[in-house]
This record gives structure tokens, sequence and C-alpha cells, in this order.
């Protein structure tokens, strides 16, 4: 007997996977975008149990992005000879393919780590504090990088092995949406959600608040990880300015922008939000535009920023946020 | 005193200092198993510091708090409430966000016997417990009354239902001891007069000890069985309420000395 949960997940599973078939027919540009939508859903939903379920402010998510795109990437630059020739026997798509799934394991699990060390001291903090400290952890990862050598420093990584296709994201998107959802949707996940509502009140329950937001902080880490696996086998090319707070903070825009603690408001923004410059990239490019127009949309960030502020003017809690799918109980 | 049993909780030589200032003071009490007692005196005597103190919020700068015989004192709030002991708050305290079932369910957390893979993996044990958690928590809800709101936001409800609500959330975690701290604040006279009936039944059915803090007096002298009464952080007087009513060092504490 499975549970509804899971038959989503397998069904949904087997459908990235026949889509992804017919992924050499998309648009190479349109496929990249297409892709990294994928990574930003995983990217968003996962910082969403931090900023929207468990109500903590974490600003460092792009720093464990990193961690884990530099792991994932220095695993299948360096250890390819050794580890595709043991898995040789198996073919060459199921070696490739272990091969990568352990690099991205890899990946998610150094920043799932990084996650842990960093939120279990600064996890006693609350609100702007903490979310000081998160962004202070990003810019500290960030400026590591570039100063260690073998990372290639400020000149970047590259990473020749472009592994990442629509099975692996659209994959790993689902797999994310499945934990997260999974979690949240038992007594144990309405743990987080006691920490966001009341602090003092869910302690007063029984529940271990610290434990939650250390899991939460390191269960998000650890996703972040993964799609920082995913982006770097798909640029094939990753430098420590591709992670900085800006990345940071446009992840949060999208858990705001959907709607804190609405996973499925959150992967339409990720998904918005990832096509919405290219979109207005091309509406600038219209011939019928009157000029100054054309230069405004030109600009980009101009409308995109415009359009944020009219959203937290008129829906503060988000697009989906506050809406409530009901479920019946026995 | 060697004729009584154990009691459910003795705080001893309780002293706890903000400071220069001593909030409470070498607080002896003791409460017995299914008792229901009362803790009063004038604003800022230490009452919510004492609840704090037996809850964990604070630790006492010296004496002991045990509980069942065992000590508690400065142990973390989550720890002490799965040993026992649970409480509602003076300013409500539920969890907005959720329905006034979930806010139940919530509190069953702590019960769990799963863990995080049982909820990933979602198997026949998950479905189990959670089937179970849910009728716990709808029993729990129809003693109250409540069990018609059940999907209802619980910022919906009326304010007397929310104080009563943060009642079933303590209950469900199974307590020896519930405190509850001014229930009957911003009650009605005809609200009060149910929340009197509703603490006693909840003393008898779930058998259980009850320590209340409250500014009424009619609430509080007419259902505890013992009052404690606490000024500037030391316990003045003890007794039935009808002791306590002609305490000389009660009406001090109240009313202030004749000139």
């Amino acid at each position: 007997m499975l549970e509804r949960n899971k038959i989503i997940l397998l069904a949904s599973l087997v459908v990235i996977f026949a889509a992804s078939r017919f992924s050499s027919r998309i648009d190479p540009y349109y496929y990249q975008i297409i892709l990294f939508a994928g990574i930003n859903v995983i990217l968003a939903t996962s910082l969403n149990l931090v900023n929207g379920y468990t109500g903590q402010f974490s600003l460092g998510h792009a720093g464990f992005m990193s961690v884990g795109a530099y792991t994932a990437g220095m695993f299948t630059t360096y250890a390819s000879g050794a580890w595709l020739g043991a898995l040789k026997p198996l073919g060459a798509f199921a070696s490739n393919s272990l091969f990568f799934a352990i690099a991205l394991c890899l990946g998610g699990l150094a920043a799932g780590l990084t996650g842990l060390v960093v939120g279990i001291p600064s996890l006693r903090l609350k609100g702007d504090y903490l979310a000081i400290v998160t962004l202070g952890f990003g810019e500290i990862i960030k400026v590591v990088i570039e100063n260690v050598d073998t990372l290639g420093g400020s000149r970047g990584l590259s990473v020749p092995l472009g592994y990442t296709n629509l099975f692996w994201v659209y994959a790993m998107a689902a797999v994310t949406i499945y934990v997260i959802v999974s979690l949240v949707n038992s007594t144990y996940g309405r743990g987080f959600l006691t920490v966001r509502d009341d602090e003092i009140a869910a302690e007063a329950m029984g529940i271990n608040t610290t434990k939650y937001k250390v899991l939460a902080f390191t269960v998000a880490a650890f996703f972040a990880g993964i799609a920082g696996g995913l982006y770097a086998h798909l640029t094939q090319f990753i430098n420590p300015e591709g992670f900085n707070f800006l990345k940071s903070v446009d992840i949060v825009t999208m858990v705001i922008l959907g709607g804190m603690g609405s996973t499925g408001g959150v992967v339409f923004a990720a998904i918005v939000l990832t096509i919405l410059p290219e979109w207005l990239r091309w509406l600038s490019e219209r011939p019928f535009l009157p000029h100054w127009l054309a230069g405004l949309l030109e600009n980009r960030m101009i409308p995109y920023s415009l359009l944020l502020i009219l959203l937290m003017l008129l829906r503060p809690q988000g697009l989906f946020g506050g809406i409530h799918f009901k479920r019946k109980h026995a | 005193m060697s004729g009584e049993p154990e009691p459910l909780l003795d705080l001893r030589d309780v002293t706890v200092r903000f400071g220069g200032l001593k909030a409470v003071s070498e607080f002896n009490f003791r409460i017995q198993h299914n008792e229901l007692v009362g803790l009063i005196g004038p604003n800022g005597a230490g009452k919510t510091t004492i609840f704090n103190l037996i809850t964990g919020v604070y630790r006492p700068t010296s004496g002991a708090i045990l509980f069942e015989g065992r000590p508690v004192a400065g142990k973390k709030p989550y720890l002490i409430t799965k040993r026992g002991i649970a409480r509602t708050f003076q300013n409500i305290r539920l969890f907005a966000s959720m329905s006034v079932f979930d806010n139940v369910r919530a509190a069953f957390n702590m019960q769990l016997r799963h863990g995080i893979h049982h909820a990933l993996w979602r198997g026949r044990g998950l479905a189990a417990e959670e089937a179970r958690i849910q009728q716990e928590a709808h029993e729990l809800l129809k003693i109250f009354r409540l069990d018609k709101h059940a999907e209802a936001a619980c910022t919906s409800l009326s304010y007397g239902d929310q104080r009563r609500l943060e009642i079933v959330r303590a209950l469900a975690t199974r307590p020896k001891l519930i405190l509850l701290d001014e229930p009957a604040a911003g009650m009605n006279p005809t609200e009060k007069t149910e929340l009197m009936e509703l603490i006693r039944f909840v003393q008898e059915k779930f058998s259980i000890a009850v320590l209340l803090v409250e500014h009424d007096m009619r609430v509080v002298m007419g259902i505890c069985q013992r009052i404690a009464v606490v000024d500037y952080g030391i316990k003045i007087a003890e007794g039935c309420a009808s002791e306590i009513q002609c305490d000389p060092a009660v009406i001090r504490a109240y009313l202030g000395v004749a000139a």
C-alpha cells in the first residue's frame, strides 16, 4: 500500500523521465531557462522551510549552494578517472548517472554539514540578527573560495562534465518538494510551524525548538547543496561572484513573493522570477515599442523591482500566502 | 509532616534574583497529587515569576524544585513539559497560523514515536500514529465542546474559547500538573462561572493537579482547596479560603495598614 505523497512523487519522476527523452528538441535558449527555473525551484522551496515554515530569516542560501557546487564540481572533475573506471562494468549510461548522483549527494552532504555547523551557534539569534549572521556566513564562504587556489580562486572553476539535464534537475526538484511537503504535513513536521508561530508556547508543549531550527537549517542547506551541484554541471563554470549576496536575496525574493510557508506559491514564484527577466528582455526588443519604453524595459531590473514593490504593497503576504488548502479530517 | 505522601511538586527555599532585585525569596511550597491550589498576590508580587521558575523559563538563583522527587530547576522548558508539567499563558499564546484542531495536534508532538525518517517514508506506522493522534485530539476537543470549531482558524474563536483551547492544548501533553496563568483575565462573570466549573472538571476528569494564578478572588476562593499568598516574592500566608480571608498579613498586603 502506497501513501498518496509517494505515489505523486513516483508518478512525477516517471513523467519527468519520459519528458527528458524529448529535451533535445527544445531550443537551447529555452532549455537553459527551463533548467535554471528547476534549480531555482529547489533553492526556493528548500529556503521556504527555514524562512517560511520555521519563521527564521536566513540570507545565506547562496553560500550553501556554493559549498554544494564546489564540492560536486571538484568531485566530478578530479575523481572521474578512478570512479568512472570502477563503475564502467555497469555501462556508460548507468555509470555516468551513478557517478553524478554520488557527486550531487556529496555536494548536498557537504552543504548540509555546513548548515549544521553554522546553524547550531547562530540559531540562538532571532530575526535581523540571524539574517546578519547568515549574510556574514555567505560572505565568508565567498572570500574563502576566492582565496583558495585549488578551487580556482576568484578566477573560478571550470567543471568539464556537463551532466545536468532536464531529468536530473526536475527529479531533484520533485524530491525536494516531496521532502518539504511530507515533513510539514505530519505531526512531527508541525513542530516547524509551532516554532514560527510562538517559540515560547512550543517549548511549553514539549517541543524542542532548537532541534527543529537546526533541522530546518540543515535540510534546507542540503538541498541548496544539491542545487549547487546541478548548477555547476549545467554552466560548467562556477566562480565565487555567482554565489554572492544578491543570489541569496534572489532566492529570498522568490520565497516572499510566493508566500512564506506556501510550497505551491514558492514553486510558482521561482518559475516566474526565472522567466520574467528573460521575458522583459524579449519585450524590450519589440520594434513597435516607443523608444523610451524599450529603454526602460531593456534595463530589466527597473520593471522587475517595480513589480516587486507593487506586489509588496498590494499583497504583502505573498501571492499564495495565507491560502490554506483544506484537508478533510476523519 | 512525616505522615504526608511525597508531594507532586516541591519548591524548597527557591530564590531568584534579577540583578539586585530579589523577585522570589526563599519560597517553600508543595502541591500534592490531584490537588487544586491557588497562588495569589498583589500585582508584581512574583506569581508569574514562580510559574516561570517551575516551567524552566528562569533558573532559580538558589533552592530546589522537585517534581515527583526529581529536580527540574533550570531544565529546559520542553524537558519539563515532558516530565508532566503543562501550562497556559497570561496573554494567550496559541499557534496563530493553525486551525483549532492543529493547535491540539501540535501538542502531541512530544509523544510521537515516529521521527523524521517516518515522516519522510510515510509508511503504515506513520499513518496509524497520525490517525490515533487525530482521534485523541478530536476527543479532547469534544470534551470541551470545541469540536464544532475544529477546522476554524484558532484566532477566530471568542476570547473565552481561546482560553479553553489553551487548556485543551496543555492537556494534550498529558500532564500530571497543569499551571493556569490568570485564566479568568478578561472574562465576564458568566464566563468566569463556567471557567470555575471547567477547572474543577479538568482536575477530576483527568485526575491532575492544578496550580492557579488568578486575580479574581471569586474564582480563587470558590474552587481552590488551598491558597498561597505571595507579596514581594515572599509567601505571607497559606491555607484554605476562609483562613486566607481573615489573615491579617494578607489584608495588609492587599489593603495596606490602617493609619
